[in-house]
C-alpha cells in the first residue's frame, strides 16, 4: 500500500496536528453550537441590516405627514403595513429609524462605559495599593447615587440632545465594568509573563495595555453583551419619560409611549415596537449568555 | 461590629456630602431658572423673587445655606406650588411610593425565591428550563411595556380594575395591584435567576454532600443547610433590588398616574423646582446608603464566613 500524498501535502497535515486550538477557537465552536446564541445572532443581524437599509427602499419617511391617512391600521394600501401614527406618518418606517436609534445608543454608550470602565479598572487593579483603593472606594460611591436622577437632571438641564444622552448613560453604566476589570487585573498580575515583561523593564503603561487589557477581554466581552440591552432600556425609559429623542427623530422608547398612550384606540402602535424591542434585547441576553458559557465554561 | 456599623458610617457621610454637592451645582449651573414663566417677568419683580429665595447670593453661599437646613430638617418652599413646602410635598408622595416598593419587594421575593430554588433542585429539565425562560422574558419586558398591556388588558377589555390613579387620593388593594405586579415582573426575574444559580452552586458544595452522607432526610437537608447559603446573596442583592425599584416606581407611577415621589421628581426637575428635586435625590441617596449598610450587616448575621475587623 502506498501513500497517496504528495510532500507538500504531508508537510500540511503535519502542521495542521501540530497546530493547536487557541482558547478562542475552543470558545468559539462552544458558541457556535448553542442553537439560542446562533438564532439570536441572525435575527439580531437581520434586524440590524433592516434598520440600517431599510429605510432607503422604503417609499415612505420618518417625518412625511399624510394627514388623509391618520391612525389607520396595517393595510398593504399604501404600503402602511404596519399602520400608522397619531400624526399619519408610516409606522414601518419610523420602527426602523428606532431601531437604529435604540442599537447606536446602545452600541456608543457602551463603548463610552467600556472605555472609561476599562482604563479604570485595569489601573487601579495594576497600581494597587493606596491607588486602589481611593479608586475603587470612589467606584463605590458612585454606586450609591440614585443614577437615574441624575440622569434626569442632566437631561433636563443640558436640553436633550443625542451626544449627551450616549454619555450620560455611557457614564452611568461603567462602574461594574471597571470592578470586573480590577479583579480581573489583580490575578493577572500576579502571573509569570507580567513578572517578566516588568524584569524586562516594560512600561507600566505598555504592560497594562499589551498585557492586562487582552486578558481579560473574555469577562468583558461577556458584559458587554449585557451592557448593550440594559443601556437600550434606560434610553428607552428616558424617551418614555419624555426626556430622551425629540420627535420627529425617534426610538423604541418613544414609539411606546406614543403606543402607550393610543393603545385603546390603536393597538398596533403599541404591539409592533413593544415586539420590535423584546426581540432586541432577547437577542442580546441569548448572546450574552452563549458568550459567557463559552468563554467561561465553568458553570456548565 | 459596632465599630464595623460606625466606620460604615463614617464613610457614609461624606458620601450624602458629594451627593447632595453633585446635585446642587449640576441644578444651579444649569440655564433655565424656576421664573421662566408664559408671561416674562418685570426685572424688578424678577430680582425680588431671587433675593427673596436668596438667589442672588453667591453660590457657596446658597449651597452652605443648603447643608444649615438640611441640618434642621429644612428643606425650604417649593418654588413652583407656593403654597407647599418640599417637606409637605415629599411627605404627601412618599407614602404612596414607598408602599408600592415595599410592595413589590416582597411580591418579588415570595414568587422570585420558591421559583429560583425549583428551578435548581430540578436542574436541567423542562420545569427548570421553562422557569428559566419566563425569568429570562421578565428581564427582557420592560415595565413601560408590560404597565401599559396590564392597564389595557385588565383595566380597558376585562374591567376588572382600575386602569389609572387613586380612588378619591387614598391607596386600595384594587388601584395599586397593577402598579405593584409591573414593578415587580422584572425583580422576580432577577431574584429567581440569581436564587437558581447560587442554590446550584449550593447543592453541590462539600457540606451538602456531607450533611446527605451522614444520613439527614432531604427535606432538613435543603431547610437546616442548603437554604440558608442559598439565599445569601438575595441579601447583598437587596440595596441594588431598592434601586431597582426606585427606577422602576417612576415609570410605574407616570403609567398609572400615581402621585408618588418619582412622577414629582420629572416634573419638578423639568420645572426648575430646585428644593424638591434636592430633596428627592437626599432621599433616595440616603435610602440607598442606608439599605445597602443593612444588607452587609445582615449578610455577616447571616454568613459565618464573614468577619468585620
Amino acid at each position: 500500500m502506498t501513500l497517496l500524498i504528495t510532500p507538500e501535502e504531508k508537510a500540511e497535515l503535519l502542521e495542521a496536528a501540530v497546530k493547536g486550538r487557541s482558547l478562542w477557537d475552543d470558545a468559539q465552536r462552544r458558541l457556535f453550537r448553542n442553537k439560542a446564541a446562533v438564532g439570536s445572532m441572525v435575527v439580531l443581524g437581520t434586524l440590524t441590516f433592516l434598520a440600517i437599509f431599510g429605510p432607503f427602499f422604503w417609499p415612505h419617511d420618518y417625518e412625511t405627514i399624510y394627514n388623509d391617512r391618520v391612525l389607520q391600521g396595517p393595510t398593504w394600501e399604501h404600503l402602511h403595513i404596519f399602520g400608522t401614527d397619531p400624526q399619519g406618518r408610516d409606522l414601518f418606517v419610523r420602527l426602523l429609524y428606532g431601531l437604529r436609534m435604540s442599537l447606536a445608543v446602545g452600541l456608543v454608550a457602551t463603548g463610552v462605559s467600556l472605555l472609561i470602565g476599562v482604563i479604570w479598572g485595569a489601573t487601579a487593579g495594576y497600581i494597587g495599593g493606596r491607588v486602589d483603593q481611593i479608586m475603587m472606594r470612589i467606584v463605590d460611591v458612585l454606586y450609591a447615587l440614585p443614577f437615574i436622577f441624575f440622569v434626569i437632571i442632566l437631561m433636563v438641564v443640558f436640553g436633550r440632545n443625542l451626544i449627551l444622552i450616549f454619555v450620560a448613560i455611557g457614564a452611568v453604566e461603567w462602574l461594574t465594568m471597571a470592578r470586573i476589570v480590577r479583579g480581573q487585573t489583580i490575578s493577572l498580575r500576579k502571573k509569570e509573563f507580567v513578572e517578566a515583561a516588568e524584569a524586562a523593564g516594560v512600561t507600566s503603561a505598555s504592560i497594562v495595555t499589551r498585557h492586562i487589557v487582552p486578558n481579560v477581554l473574555g469577562p468583558v466581552v461577556v458584559y458587554v453583551t449585557l451592557t448593550i440591552p440594559a443601556v437600550i432600556l434606560t434610553e428607552s425609559f428616558l424617551s418614555f419619560l419624555g426626556l430622551g429623542v425629540q420627535e420627529p427623530m425617534t426610538s423604541l422608547g418613544n414609539l411606546i409611549s406614543i403606543g402607550a398612550r393610543e393603545m385603546e384606540i390603536a393597538p398596533w402602535l403599541l404591539i409592533f415596537p413593544a415586539t420590535t424591542m423584546m426581540v432586541t434585547l432577547f437577542c442580546f441576553n441569548f448572546i450574552g449568555d452563549g458568550l459567557r458559557d463559552a468563554i467561561d465554561p465553568r458553570d456548565r | 461590629m459596632l465599630a464595623y456599623t460606625m466606620r460604615r458610617l463614617m464613610v457614609a457621610f461624606p458620601t450624602m456630602l458629594v451627593i447632595i454637592a453633585v446635585a446642587f451645582f449640576m441644578m444651579r449651573l444649569a440655564p433655565g431658572s424656576p421664573f421662566d414663566t408664559e408671561r416674562a417677568l418685570s426685572p424688578e419683580i424678577r430680582a425680588q423673587l431671587m433675593s427673596f429665595y436668596g438667589f442672588d447670593k453667591p453660590l457657596y453661599i446658597q449651597f452652605l445655606d443648603y447643608l444649615k437646613g438640611l441640618a434642621t430638617f429644612d428643606l425650604g418652599p417649593s418654588l413652583i406650588y407656593k403654597d407647599q413646602t418640599v417637606s409637605e410635598i415629599i411627605g404627601s408622595g412618599f407614602p404612596v411610593s414607598m408602599t408600592i416598593g415595599l410592595a413589590a419587594l416582597l411580591l418579588a421575593t415570595c414568587v422570585g425565591v420558591p421559583m429560583g430554588l425549583f428551578a435548581a433542585l430540578k436542574q436541567n429539565s423542562l420545569p427548570d428550563y421553562s422557569i428559566m425562560a419566563i425569568a429570562m422574558a421578565g428581564i427582557c419586558i420592560p415595565s413601560l411595556v408590560t404597565g401599559p398591556i396590564l392597564s389595557l388588558v385588565f383595566g380597558v377589555y376585562l374591567g376588572w380594575l382600575p386602569t389609572a390613579g387613586l380612588d378619591l387620593g387614598k391607596m386600595t388593594f384594587e388601584t395599586l395591584l397593577l402598579p405593584v405586579v409591573t414593578l415587580s415582573l422584572a425583580q422576580i426575574a432577577i431574584i429567581s435567576r440569581l436564587v437558581r444559580s447560587s442554590a446550584v452552586e449550593v447543592l453541590r458544595s462539600n457540606f451538602v454532600r456531607t450533611a446527605r452522607a451522614k444520613g439527614l432526610p432531604e427535606h432538613q437537608v435543603l431547610s437546616k443547610h442548603a437554604l440558608r447559603a442559598a439565599l445569601l446573596p438575595l441579601v447583598s442583592y437587596l440595596g441594588p433590588a431598592c434601586a431597582g425599584l426606585i427606577t422602576g416606581s417612576v415609570v410605574v407611577e407616570t403609567v398609572f398616574q400615581l402621585p408618588g415621589i418619582g412622577k414629582n421628581f420629572v416634573t419638578s426637575a423639568l420645572q426648575r423646582d430646585y428644593p424638591v428635586v434636592m430633596a428627592v435625590v437626599v432621599l433616595y441617596a440616603g435610602l440607598i446608603i442606608l439599605l445597602n449598610l443593612l444588607a452587609d450587616l445582615a449578610y455577616g448575621l447571616l454568613d459565618p464566613k464573614v468577619k468585620y475587623e
